[in-house]
């Protein structure tokens, strides 16, 4: 049997110490998202939320392997399920957290909160509230990194909505013809809040719109982190080689509504299935079976992961608690940059 | 001097744009230009920068106005300034969503780790049969959105020294271009060789006067001056503010001439509801209440679109005797 097509083998990826250290910074990552998405329902519960979230759970491989394959000097860009991609991208919770709860603390100081979560230290340029607005950001980052001749790379996340925007049209169009160092990474959880891809989409597979702008367009398991990081390995070294932008759709599943809390009256999706989810296609659970199926980690070490991040949370969610809420004043800072020329 | 020697001395619209462009990619190797048709120079402000910048500094952008301004938003969080030719100012609204939700609010919103420094030029194409598709002149729905720098000079002096002042700036800032003042109106008296910068948020008063100021915008500052010359006949002394830039606006030149002549006129292109000249007027009324010894009179297009036909046209917009019309009202009240 050839390397690669035997499921019990260790892949190359995971091979060796720094395969070993890539492998747990995979789960580590991924356990980020989930248990801080977690304390945040704990939180909402609590009433200590100010607003509704958008959650990423069940879409963890996705958003943690494409970010996993940059590095924090590359650019990313993502949407109103706005939490999964910071963190994924190496931000600190703590700041995370406290903008959740709209503490002066916060990586937006308070001003942006959950939907638009930036951490431009980490590379991430910002979420967005309107579906589909930061795309062109992320082509304009990936603009600027060609102009300036670094080798840097720009993520762009959004979802199946999206995909039917106007400007993500544009934006592939212009990267393409300018051979702009972009990653467009479509998660697909199947529903634009209730409507289904399906009914929405013209194309099964929104990858093949790639070919309508002569780049690669690939469909990975969006619940294996790393059939998505293999892909958008490729993606960012194709990218980073001066070849272009490419599409990568990862088919995944969005296990809670569309906001934490949203009741929809009319049923669109079956919840007995959704409920199996979290035994079949959960991909944090898929990869700790596979992790140990390989070999790659044992189960004591992956229980140690599990604690120190629920420990890097909890921390995160007292620092964000004790955190002071941002002056009135604040109001009215950050409007406008101070400039050179004004009178 | 004879008429020959004073034109070669005066500098139009279109060289103001390009020896403002020129210089600043000049002086600074993160500006970029991006807009349709600006290798072949189609619109006459980009004579050059290819041969000289080069094809990575000078794109032609596809017919994608949103993500045109977007991708300037984002490779200006990334370190370039670009500036974004968009031809005419009522492609705008093909981007609403990116000059709002993006340029606008990325820096307020991201608690100022953003920053903007993105120049967004487009001339206001009205008279002579545009008609609706082209003819708006939709800067104050920008000034109603926070975050943003609009300005809109009259001269081409002004022009080239604000839109050189525009691309220094680390914010957003808005150039609407009057087209009417793209031939022998806008002319004005060729700066010194050197850096000429006017900064933003500075009025220029055109004419001083004691009876009424009036508040020109872009054409309508002509309109005024103009006004002013005939009323002189009469003794009427006008004082006339171009404004220059809308955002941030010079309060303390407009209120201190209106508490002085105790009347206001504005002059404004844009459409009459929600204008420029409503937000002068509303602010004057509150600021200057007390000085004021008549109404604050605006003079502004019509609430209609801007009808093809030269029958129709041209009975819409601000025009002299409008402006003669309103200070007669102000100074009867």
């Amino acid at each position: 049997m050839t390397e690669g097509t035997d499921p019990a083998a260790l892949p190359d990826e995971f091979a060796g110490p720094d395969g070993h250290t890539l492998a747990l910074e995979m789960m580590r990552r991924m356990l980020r998202v989930r248990l801080f998405e977690e304390a945040t329902i704990a939180l909402f519960h609590a009433g200590e939320l100010p607003a509704m979230v958008h959650l990423s759970i069940g879409q963890e491989a996705a958003v943690v392997g494409a970010c996993v394959a940059t590095t924090t000097a590359d650019y990313m860009t993502g949407n109103h399920r706005s939490h999964g991609h910071p963190i994924a991208k190496g931000a600190g919770l703590g700041a995370l957290m406290a903008e959740l709860l709209g503490k002066a603390t916060g990586v937006c100081g308070g001003k942006g909160g959950s939907m638009h979560l930036a951490d431009f230290s980490v590379g991430s340029l910002g979420e967005s509230g309107i579906v589909g607005s930061a795309i062109p950001v992320a082509t304009g980052a990936g603009l600027a990194a060609q102009v300036r001749g670094s080798d840097q790379v720009a993520l762009c996340f959004f979802g199946d909505g999206a995909a039917n925007e106007g400007v993500l049209h544009e934006s592939m169009n212009i990267a393409a013809i300018w051979k702009l160092p972009v990653i467009y990474f479509c998660e697909n959880n199947g529903y634009a809040v209730s409507v289904r891809a399906s009914e929405s989409i013209s194309v099964p597979d929104i990858a093949t719109r790639a070919a309508g702008y002569s780049m690669p367009g690939v469909v990975v398991d969006g619940q294996d982190v790393l059939d998505v990081y293999r892909a958008t390995r490729d993606a960012v070294a194709r990218a980073r080689a001066g070849d272009g932008p490419s599409l990568v759709e990862a088919k995944t599943y969005r296990f809670h509504e569309h906001a934490y809390g949203l009741v929809v009256p009319q049923p669109y999706r079956d919840q007995a299935t959704v409920d199996s989810w979290f035994d079949t296609v959960d991909p944090i659970t898929l990869f700790h079976h596979r992790l140990l199926g390989w070999g790659a980690a044992g189960e004591d070490e992956l229980r140690a992961l599990r604690d120190a991040v629920q420990s890097e949370v909890d921390a995160a969610v007292e620092f964000a608690r004790e955190s002071p809420l941002p002056p009135p004043e604040a109001a009215y800072t950050d409007l406008y940059a101070p400039s050179e020329v004004t009178a | 001097m004879t008429a020959t020697t004073t034109r070669a001395k005066q500098l139009g619209f279109l060289q103001a744009i390009n020896r403002a462009q020129t210089e600043e990619m000049t002086r600074d190797e993160r500006v970029v230009l991006m807009g349709q048709d600006l290798r072949a120079n189609v619109f006459g402000a980009a004579a050059g920068a290819l041969e000289t910048f080069g094809p990575s500094r000078v794109r032609d952008l596809p017919l994608a106005e949103a993500g045109s301004i977007g991708v300037a938003a984002g490779a200006a969080m990334a370190g370039l300034r670009p500036v974004v030719d968009l031809t005419v100012a009522s492609f705008v609204f093909g981007a609403m969503d990116q000059f709002v939700s993006q340029l606008a609010k990325a820096r307020y919103m991201f608690g100022g780790q953003a920053t903007l420094p993105v120049v967004v030029r487009a001339a206001l194409y009205y008279h002579g049969g545009t008609a609706g598709h082209h003819a708006d002149r939709p800067y104050p729905m920008f000034m109603n959105v926070p975050g943003l720098k609009i300005i809109l000079p009259s001269t081409a002096p002004d022009l080239l020294g604000l839109l050189k002042s525009a691309i220094r700036d680390d914010n957003p800032v808005l150039c609407f271009e009057d087209a009417n003042l793209w031939g022998r109106k806008g002319r004005g008296p060729l700066p010194e060789a050197g850096d000429h910068l006017v900064p933003l948020g500075s009025a220029a008063v055109r004419q001083t006067g004691t009876d009424v100021t009036v508040i020109g915008i872009g054409l309508g500052c002509y309109l005024a001056v103009e006004a002013a010359r005939a009323l002189a006949g009469e003794g009427i002394s006008v004082e006339v503010i171009d404004p220059r830039t809308l955002v941030p606006m010079d309060w303390p030149t407009i209120l201190e001439s209106v508490s002085r002549t105790g009347r206001c006129v504005v002059v404004d292109p844009a459409n009459r509801t929600c204008s420029a000249a409503s937000e002068i007027a509303a602010r004057v009324a509150e600021d200057c209440f007390t000085d004021l010894r008549g109404p604050v009179v605006r003079v502004t297009t019509d609430d209609v679109h801007v009808p093809f036909s030269p029958a129709l046209e041209k009975q819409i917009y601000p025009t002299q005797d409008k402006v003669i019309a309103a200070v007669r009202r102000a100074l009867a009240g």
